[in-house]
């Protein structure tokens, strides 16, 4: 049997943290070293940050991100375009496309794909929360920005159902060769999608 | 244990950080789960797409483990059937339709059917009517099918124009007519190779859907595929749209 090289709380901590993505019991047992032996400057400041951070995380009921704030800062911020509404699967996508600072418009998160296989349908999915926004609003497109899976095109092709008798533009995003991608290392897939939607040059 | 196969991905399901649970349909193994070992990498995850054809090595310690699918993508049709409703609302009717079967159990005619239909799903002039089909013949593989061959009644078989809810059978035009408001309808595409409308699959669906449910998805406790409405609701508003 193993011995414990630490007291419980220790090991307790190393044991949540080997929890974290990215993290197993061999770094997780590093960090937590490292968070010990600077526990003045950044142990204490961590455990009071996830505190503060527990108590004051909430979801958007307008959107479904995740903020500090109901509604979110997203959809409180004056200056976006209120025509635009893009859908994405989890907040992760919403933050990885506002890393690249090109939507101006509002998001819609649903909370994962159309997946039968991990039990997720319709009802799982925050989509009704699409149609109670778009329906008597002022948005005028809807970009689909969900993943290029058959899961993803799946979900995309059922919000488009759902969307058809609103009248509302639904565009989504566009397949292909990615910014440094080399040809010779690309699916056939991709590539079949890259010259199908080929544009004047 | 060990051996090789090919199939056809019916659904993938992340399984940790860096893994994937891979289910196939494979031509001589049924279906059948595996672990990919680093399936969400750039490289795999386009291969590991529902409608893909691949060629897989499975190996286990021992039979009855879940086991490791090394696998090589044959035909990557994904991309193609992504960008149509009905091969996306397809595939995954296909998929929950084959979850009906026991896991790896061989059943080649369906794996064959299945390659058939998965090369045609984005074709919109036949792929609805291929998967009522399908789901005759999975009805027929599951001890449930329907007698087409002829009249229950007058024993005709020529202008078979209802199927009986009771027994399953093929009833004439004829035959029919006094009952024709209780029985289902059988449209022509399913006896012969024909043309069909719209309401001819839908029709289709009505009907191996009757007995989809009365004997597999009711007695199961399993409610009817999401996808497989929204496929018949699709097939049925290109029918008004034309």
């Amino acid at each position: 049997m193993r011995r414990a090289v630490a007291g419980p709380e220790i090991e307790r901590l190393i044991q949540l943290l080997a929890r974290l993505p990215g993290l197993g019991p061999r770094s997780a047992r590093r960090a937590a070293l490292h968070l010990v032996k600077r526990r003045e400057d950044l142990m204490e400041p961590l455990a009071a940050a996830i505190a503060d951070a527990h108590e004051k995380i909430s979801i958007c009921s307008v959107c479904g991100n995740v903020d500090t704030r109901d509604p979110c800062t997203v959809c409180a911020d004056p200056s976006r375009d209120p025509s635009i509404l893009v859908v994405v699967e989890n907040v992760a996508d919403l933050w990885a496309l506002e890393r690249a600072g090109v939507v101006t418009g509002k998001y819609h998160v649903l909370g994962g794909t159309l997946s039968p296989l991990d039990g997720i349908g319709p009802e799982q999915l925050n989509l009704s929360g699409i149609i109670g926004r778009v329906k008597g609003s002022s948005i005028k497109e809807v970009v689909l920005a969900l993943n290029a899976t058959v899961d993803g095109q799946t979900t995309a092709h059922y919000i488009t159902d759902l969307l058809r008798e609103t009248g509302v533009k639904v565009t989504r995003l566009a397949y292909g060769v990615p910014v440094g991608g080399e040809l010779d290392y690309l699916d056939e897939g991709t590539l079949s999608a890259a010259i199908r939607s080929r544009t004047p040059f | 244990m060990e051996w090789t196969d090919e199939g056809i991905v019916l659904g993938v399901r992340r399984h940790g950080e860096a893994h994937t649970l891979l289910e196939l349909m494979t031509a001589k193994h049924g279906r059948h789960l595996g672990l990919v070992r680093g399936g969400i990498s750039s490289k795999l995850r386009p291969i590991l797409q529902p409608g893909n054809s691949v060629r897989a090595v499975w190996r286990a310690r021992l039979d009855a483990h879940l086991g490791a699918f090394t696998v090589e993508g044959m035909q990557l049709r994904a991309e193609r059937l992504m960008l149509s409703a009905i091969a996306s609302y397809g595939i995954h009717t296909l998929a929950a339709l084959l979850r009906l079967l026991p896991e790896r159990d061989p059943h080649q005619d369906i794996y064959h059917a299945l390659a058939e239909i998965a090369d045609h799903l984005d074709d919109p002039d036949c792929a609805a009517a291929l998967i009522v089909r399908f789901e005759l013949m999975l009805l027929a593989e599951l001890g449930f099918g329907l007698d087409l061959s002829e009249c229950a009644g007058t024993g005709a078989t020529e202008d078979l124009t209802y199927v009986s809810p009771k027994t399953g059978r093929a009833v004439s035009r004829e035959a029919g007519e006094p009952w024709k408001d209780q029985l289902l309808r059988l449209p022509a595409f399913l006896l012969r190779d024909c043309g069909h409308s719209a309401a001819d699959v839908a029709a289709g669906f009505k009907l191996t859907g009757f007995f989809l449910a009365r004997h597999v998805f009711e007695p199961r406790g399993i409610a009817m595929p999401e996808a497989r409405a929204a496929l018949i609701a699709t097939v049925t508003r290109g029918a008004i749209a034309a």
